[in-house]
């Protein structure tokens, strides 16, 4: 059990590193240079335009490793029979399947499609959905470390 | 835990926004009284309530500043004015003479006013100078400024005091007044329906300022007692919307009230009225009103025009309107009289020919276009307006506006300093009123109630009464019972409400053309909102073609410091120096470059300026708006010419068009042209100067293209004229032979963004076929046996990312694609039209293109080309929306990259071009009582200008639900509605667009019913504003886009969609629910004329082939088709006369143009149909559809009111939402 902890807590880290990392990303994509004279420039517009397709490359980078070290997770729990532990983390697991199998239409890509991101509405659900998801790593990677404690001191 | 429920994304939850308030609205406290009433009770007090809200209350509390600025009542006149467009610019051009004749005409004129209206006016004005005619020549535009006129004695009650000293009891009798104004205005809208406007076509607000310039003459009288005169001219013109009359008076006295913080403005600005009006007047001197009506913009040249062409409609309503201007005038001149005015007289006349000087506002308009390059402006806006004509418009616009009086009290904290300063003056007015002797004139009887007000400040108790019997409920809020209702379409078509501002406020508005909003009453919290389960949103044309536009070349554009917004005429300025800004309430120092006025040649009238008396102004942008030299005009052609599109046939039709408008092509001398062809390879043309005939250069290497001489693909138009011309003539049938049927697209769309992108510009893109070669190769994924299928639309999405990659690097270089797809069989649209969506191009589908089989497309691909190679367009464009702090925008549609929350990036923007944005309420909107949302357009202009076109358009709060749903404009919902429901189907599915739009009648309708209507439950019950809501509803769900069941092919599914998306409002509507006429017996009755022609005004018919009848013959108008559908027993003389005929049999199968002949019906019918035409950009085919014949499906699909076999028929679907509701 002890190892499998310390693992867990790295792979968690990992993860928590993930949604952070995407935190900062979106809070990119949301400033804009506050001079709006330079920001209606024409010049501009390409490095404001190539900075969106690098932020949502980056994103995209992100999810897959994400998700699959969740999952890992997942999987590591229902081995280890910690069902309790398992039942916390299945309703994310879905959302994750959800998010990564429904793409829009034919289309190959994740979610974070430059042209879309920038809608307002878009931004913000992915920058709460960020933050929700850092909350609960962060909240889990102190209940796993406790988890971990109490195994340790209990064996 | 991120709830999945809560995604954003479309398949959480099948309803559409409005829906997003969970359970319907319990009964809530919103006030179910109708909200007029409660209005009128008040006396006095009420009239605050009325009154803009922020403004009319501001007043009171700030009586006793008013008396510093006792000047202003030269300001309100002069503000009416200006807010229209036309009338600026005339006034710029003819100042010169009218600053003579306003210091003349002062006094003289109290009965001046009659006279002029009746015909003669000109003289009396002119009394002091020869420019006095140019005046009346311009008085077409001044009727439309003056529309508010009718009511302006009210406003001279209220404002007349401006010009004499203001003293605070005054300012006290002004608020009276306002109350007055009110009532007043209700009556004059009763008296509306008894003068006879008959032929005018005021469909815009324009129009209906059309209208009230005839009105205008009755109110003379009234006015003539309060000023002699004076006051009458000022009064009518401000009316344009006759209902919303009496909120102008408001307004203006508020506006005003700005100009008359600074005294010594205000008197120039009379002036400028003044000028404005005698240009006006000359105008009408030659011509009819109503001509001018079809202007309805009022640009200084068509007006001028027109009149001379048209004469004879109306006779009555010409004195109407030549009296309104002059009236102005009068009033003017009376202001001036307190002092100032002779000293700024003499400035004008200086400036008057420096009217083109650089200092500032540049009177610009007419020559605008003209160097813009193509579009045929005026054309099409006057168009706009036009069809409104008949007279029924008129009660629809003052119904919803008069009736939804009530505004909220509270009074908006960031207007109103400057105003009520103003009003004081206006007070002075009233004096004036008193001796005012009756009007007189036999034509205006329906005014005639304005007699019954001897003094004006008796005129507020009375005027209380009367409004109280006149308007118990806002018409808009009238329940209808939809089941029971069975001719719900009016007669004449639907126009957009009226904001209910006041007076001032709503002449200064925005067309609703160019700017819409879902809600004209803006919901005071999110709560409000969802209650009423309505979507928020705006919808845009910003780069409309204008007759008339105001565009200022100035050192430093005034901007707030905080949010960037440009100085507009909703702010209010808190003294001379100081404004406060209408969006974030920052207050800012007015530049000393600003405190000058041009066009008065004046110091010290931040208030007069264009910019702060035009809703639409177009700054010419200072060098701190480019990084790099603008860009010239640079276009490119990537064609087709795979067998293929040699087979079609279209390259012929395309270079036919582009040899004879290579001259109209707009841009200046650095205009830069290239060619590309591509089939399996792709082929450049070296058109250098120099070359004795064009070069072909071929790239085979389709995986890695590159370009052979990269500098002289793209050449100079004029340097290499001769070339071109040799190519286009070559081009057709160079490629006669070819067996070559592959299509390398993509590689071809990679060239051209190569060869674009040091650049940026427009490439046009004309393709025949799916591309089979290279990149962005495509499979064909439409299975025909899917086509009727109930469930599941798919493929409605990109089946690649490749072009959608591509429209964001050619976005990134301001590079805009525009799609030509021409092809007979599928060619996955989908896929395609993304290089269009994302870099701000537009989308053309043909689909069964063949240059001799389907004449009727080759004619439309001609028709749809010439327009696009003429029309006007911007380049590297951006569009920045700003509101109200409190609103924030949250989705846009439209074509276009979204670079930032609140920043559209166009590559290039065109005329055509609609957006439509979605808005929430962040912030409880209880502080204010206005809101206001500003489009800036920057965009470099065909010509290498830099340029910034701003709109701002200014609605009311309101905090009761019974408001919210008075201010409904349903053509905007629903084309707000239609733009969701397709996001909804590409995202998530179209069985869910589908529900979310029948869930959004379904629940704004039980919202109603529940909170609102209090009546019978079982009845379905709408208020007259919603009432179309169904029918619109029902119409988008047999809409191309979305119908299920009826056999659709895909591409035309998502032709649909993209039309959806980028469609401006006015060509949605058609698109989604046709305007059906009878054609068969046109008469003469109500007819408009426009430039010689009479056109016939056949009344709206249902979309139901109840409707239809086998002796006649109807025509349908679905924007961009015209059918024309024979009945079989069809009268045989309506058949030879119209079609050239002898008999129903002997019609051709496919008949697309009507004959010209020499026949009363069928010059009736020709006029008609070319009226129609005139109104859009793209000209419709004609599609004779005879009774019987296979074509006939067709139009049959297009009666939306009947049931087919997968679809309700109205009534059905009526029960469907009540059935629903009682769930």
């Amino acid at each position: 059990m002890l190892p499998l902890g310390f693992r867990r807590a790295r792979l968690f880290v990992m993860a928590s590193e993930a949604a952070w990392g995407q935190i900062i990303a979106f809070d990119e994509l949301r400033t804009d240079f506050k001079s709006p004279i330079d920001q209606c420039n024409p010049v501009h517009a390409r490095e404001r335009l190539r900075n969106i397709e690098r932020i949502c490359f980056l994103l995209r980078k992100l999810v897959l490793p994400e998700y699959s070290i969740h999952s890992l997770f997942c999987i590591m729990f229902l081995c280890a029979q910690e069902w309790l532990t398992l039942g916390l983390n299945v309703p994310l697991l879905f959302y994750h399947f959800w998010r990564y199998f429904h793409c829009p239409a034919d289309s190959s890509e994740l979610a974070y499609d430059p042209p879309a991101v920038m809608n307002a509405d878009t931004l913000s659900y992915c920058q709460k959905e960020a933050w929700c998801k850092l909350a609960f790593y962060l909240l889990s990677f102190f209940y796993y470390l406790y988890c971990m404690i109490y195994t340790l001191v209990s064996s | 835990m991120s709830a999945p429920a809560e995604s954003p994304h479309p398949a959480a939850s099948a309803r559409i926004p409005p829906k997003l308030g969970g359970a319907p609205a319990s009964g809530a406290a919103a006030s179910a009284g109708p909200g007029p009433a409660p209005h009128q009770q008040n006396g006095p007090a009420q009239s605050q309530m009325q009154v803009p809200s922020g403004y009319g209350v501001h007043p009171q509390n700030y009586i006793p500043p008013s008396g510093h600025y006792p000047q202003g009542p030269g300001k309100m006149t002069s503000l009416p004015l200006d807010s229209q467009c036309g009338d600026y610019y005339s006034g710029l051009y003819t100042v010169p003479t009218q600053n003579v004749v306003t210091s003349n005409t002062a006094n003289q004129q109290p009965g001046a006013q009659h006279v002029y209206g009746r015909g003669p006016p000109a003289p009396h004005i002119v009394g002091s100078t020869p420019g006095s005619f140019q005046g009346a020549a311009s008085s077409t535009s001044h009727l439309h400024t003056s529309a508010s006129q009718p009511y302006s004695p009210f406003v001279n009650h209220y404002s007349s005091p401006t010009m004499y000293s203001a003293n605070s009891s005054v300012a006290s009798q002004g608020f009276p007044s306002t109350c007055g104004h009110y009532a007043m205005s209700t009556v004059s809208n009763a008296a509306y329906p008894s003068v006879s406007y008959p032929s005018l076509p005021a469909g815009d607000p324009y129009g209906q300022q059309m209208f009230t310039s005839q009105n205008a003459p009755t109110v003379r009288p009234v006015r003539d007692n309060s000023f002699s005169g004076h006051s009458t001219a000022i009064g009518h013109p401000s009316p344009l919307p006759p209902p919303p009359s009496h909120q102008y008076h408001q307004q203006q006295s508020l506006s005003g009230c700005s100009t008359l913080s600074w005294s010594t403005s205000g008197l120039p600005s009379t002036q400028d009225n003044v000028v404005r009006n005698h240009t006006g007047t000359l105008a009408t001197a030659g011509s009819n009103p109503t001509n001018t009506v079809a202007d309805s913009l009022s640009c200084p040249v068509m007006q001028n025009v027109q009149p001379l062409k048209s004469s004879p409609v109306v006779p009555t309503v010409l004195p109407g309107a030549s009296s309104t201007r002059t009236p102005p005038a009068a009033n003017r001149p009376v202001e001036p009289v307190a002092s100032v005015t002779q000293p700024s007289e003499l400035l004008q006349q200086k400036g008057v020919d420096s009217s083109s000087t650089t200092s500032s506002a540049s009177p610009v308009p007419n020559s605008y276009d003209a160097l813009e390059g193509g579009s045929y402006p005026d054309m099409l806006s006057s168009s706009a307006s036009s069809p409104a004509p008949d007279p029924a418009p008129e009660p629809d616009p003052a119904p919803a506006p008069a009736p939804s009086a009530p505004q909220p009290s509270k009074m908006a904290k960031p207007f109103g300093y400057g105003y009520p300063a103003l009003q004081p003056g206006y007070q002075n007015a009233t004096a004036p009123l008193n001796s005012a002797v009756p009007p007189s004139s036999p034509g205006y009887s329906g005014f005639q109630p304005y007699a019954q007000y001897p003094g004006m400040n008796q005129l507020s108790s009375s005027l209380g009464g009367l409004s109280l019997q006149s308007s118990p409920q806002p018409e808009s809020l009238r329940p209808v019972n939809l089941t029971q209702e069975r001719n719900i379409l009016p007669m004449t078509p639907v126009w957009a409400p009226v904001p209910n501002l006041n007076l001032d406020l709503k002449k200064l508005n925005c067309s609703p053309d160019s700017f819409r909003c879902t809600l004209t009453n803006i919901p005071q919290t999110q709560a409000l909102l969802n209650k009423a389960k309505l979507p928020l949103g705006l919808l845009l044309h910003p780069f409309r073609d204008l007759t008339q536009l105001p565009v200022i070349t100035s050192n430093t554009i005034v901007r707030c410091r905080s949010c960037r917004t440009y100085i507009n005429p909703f702010v209010s300025f808190i003294d001379q120096r100081r404004w406060k800004c209408n969006l974030c309430y920052r207050v800012n120092d007015v530049p000393e470059e600003f405190m000058y006025n041009p066009l008065t040649r004046s110091y010290g009238e931040p208030h007069k300026r264009p910019e702060v008396q035009n809703s639409t102004v177009e700054f010419i942008a200072s060098s701190d708006y480019m990084l790099r030299p603008p860009q010239p005009a640079v276009y490119l052609f990537v064609l087709d010419v795979s067998h293929n599109a040699v087979e079609a046939g279209y390259l012929t039709i395309l270079c036919q068009s582009l040899l004879e408008n290579l001259d109209k092509l707009p841009g200046d001398s650095r205009t830069r042209i290239g060619f590309m062809t591509f089939d399996s390879t792709i082929h450049f043309y070296n058109l250098q100067e120099g070359l004795s005939q064009p070069q072909m250069l071929i790239v085979s290497d389709i995986d890695d293209v590159f370009l052979p001489t990269p500098d002289s693909l793209l050449v100079n138009l004029y340097e290499s004229k001769e070339l071109i011309k040799d190519l286009l003539n070559a081009l057709p049938n160079m490629f006669t032979n070819t067996r070559e049927t592959h299509s390398a697209l993509g590689p071809a769309l990679q060239a051209a963004f190569k060869l674009m992108s040091p650049t940026g510009g427009r490439v046009s893109v004309f393709q025949t076929q799916l591309p089979s070669l290279g990149a962005g190769l495509l499979q064909s994924r439409e299975d025909p046996n899917q086509r009727s299928s109930t469930k599941v639309v798919q493929h409605l999405g990109p089946a690649t990312d490749f072009y959608k990659k591509l429209a964001l690097d050619c976005s990134g270089q301001q590079t805009a694609v525009d799609l030509f797809l021409l092809s007979s069989q599928y060619s996955d649209l989908a896929s395609l039209a993304c290089m269009s969506k994302y870099s701000a191009g537009c989308i053309y589908y043909y689909p069964s293109f063949h240059y001799t089989h389907n004449p009727s497309q080759a004619e439309k691909l001609q028709k749809d080309l010439k327009r696009y190679l003429t029309r006007k367009i911007g380049f590297e464009a951006v569009m920045r929306i700003r509101c109200t702090k409190g609103l924030s925008m949250h989705t846009f549609h439209g074509n276009f990259f979204v670079r930032s929350t609140d920043l559209l990036s166009l590559a290039n923007i065109n005329p055509d071009a609609g957006f439509a944005v979605q808005l929430s309420i962040e912030e409880n909107l209880t502080d204010t009582s206005l809101v206001c949302f500003q489009t800036a357009l920057l965009y470099t202009s065909s010509k290498g200008e830099r340029r910034i076109r701003v709109h701002t358009l200014c609605l009311p709060v309101v905090s009761s639900l019974a408001d919210v749903y008075a201010g409904v404009d349903v053509q905007a919902a629903i084309c707000l509605l239609a733009n969701m429901a397709v996001d909804r189907s590409i995202s998530s599915s179209l069985s869910d667009a589908r529900d979310a739009l029948v869930n959004a009648v379904v629940d704004s309708l039980s919202a109603y019913g529940s909170t609102v209507s209090n009546l019978q439950h079982s009845a379905l019950i709408a208020p007259s504003s919603l009432k179309l809501f169904p029918l619109y509803v029902l119409a988008l769900l047999k809409q191309k886009a979305f119908r299920t069941g009826t056999s659709t092919r895909l591409d035309d599914r998502v032709y649909a969609m993209c039309q959806i998306k980028c469609q401006p409002l006015v060509h949605l509507m058609k698109m989604i629910h046709p305007n059906l006429y009878r054609i068969d017996r046109l008469t003469d009755e109500g007819a408009v004329h426009v430039n010689d022609r009479v056109v016939p005004q056949p009344p709206l018919q249902k979309l139901s082939a109840e409707k239809l009848t086998r002796e006649g013959a109807f025509l349908m108008d679905c924007g961009s088709v015209f059918y024309i559908w024979i009945g079989k027993s069809c009268d045989n003389n309506f058949i030879e006369d119209v079609l050239g005929y002898p008999n129903f049999a002997s019609i051709p199968q496919k008949m697309t143009h009507l004959p010209e002949l020499d026949t009363l019906s069928s010059e009736r019918a020709r006029s008609f149909i070319s009226w129609l035409r005139d109104n859009r950009p793209l000209s419709p085919i004609l599609h004779v559809v005879k009774d019987e014949s296979p074509a006939k499906t067709e139009f049959f699909q297009h009666l939306i009111e009947d049931r087919t076999e997968a679809a309700f028929s109205y009534y059905e679907f009526l029960l469907h939402i009540q059935q629903q509701i009682c769930k």
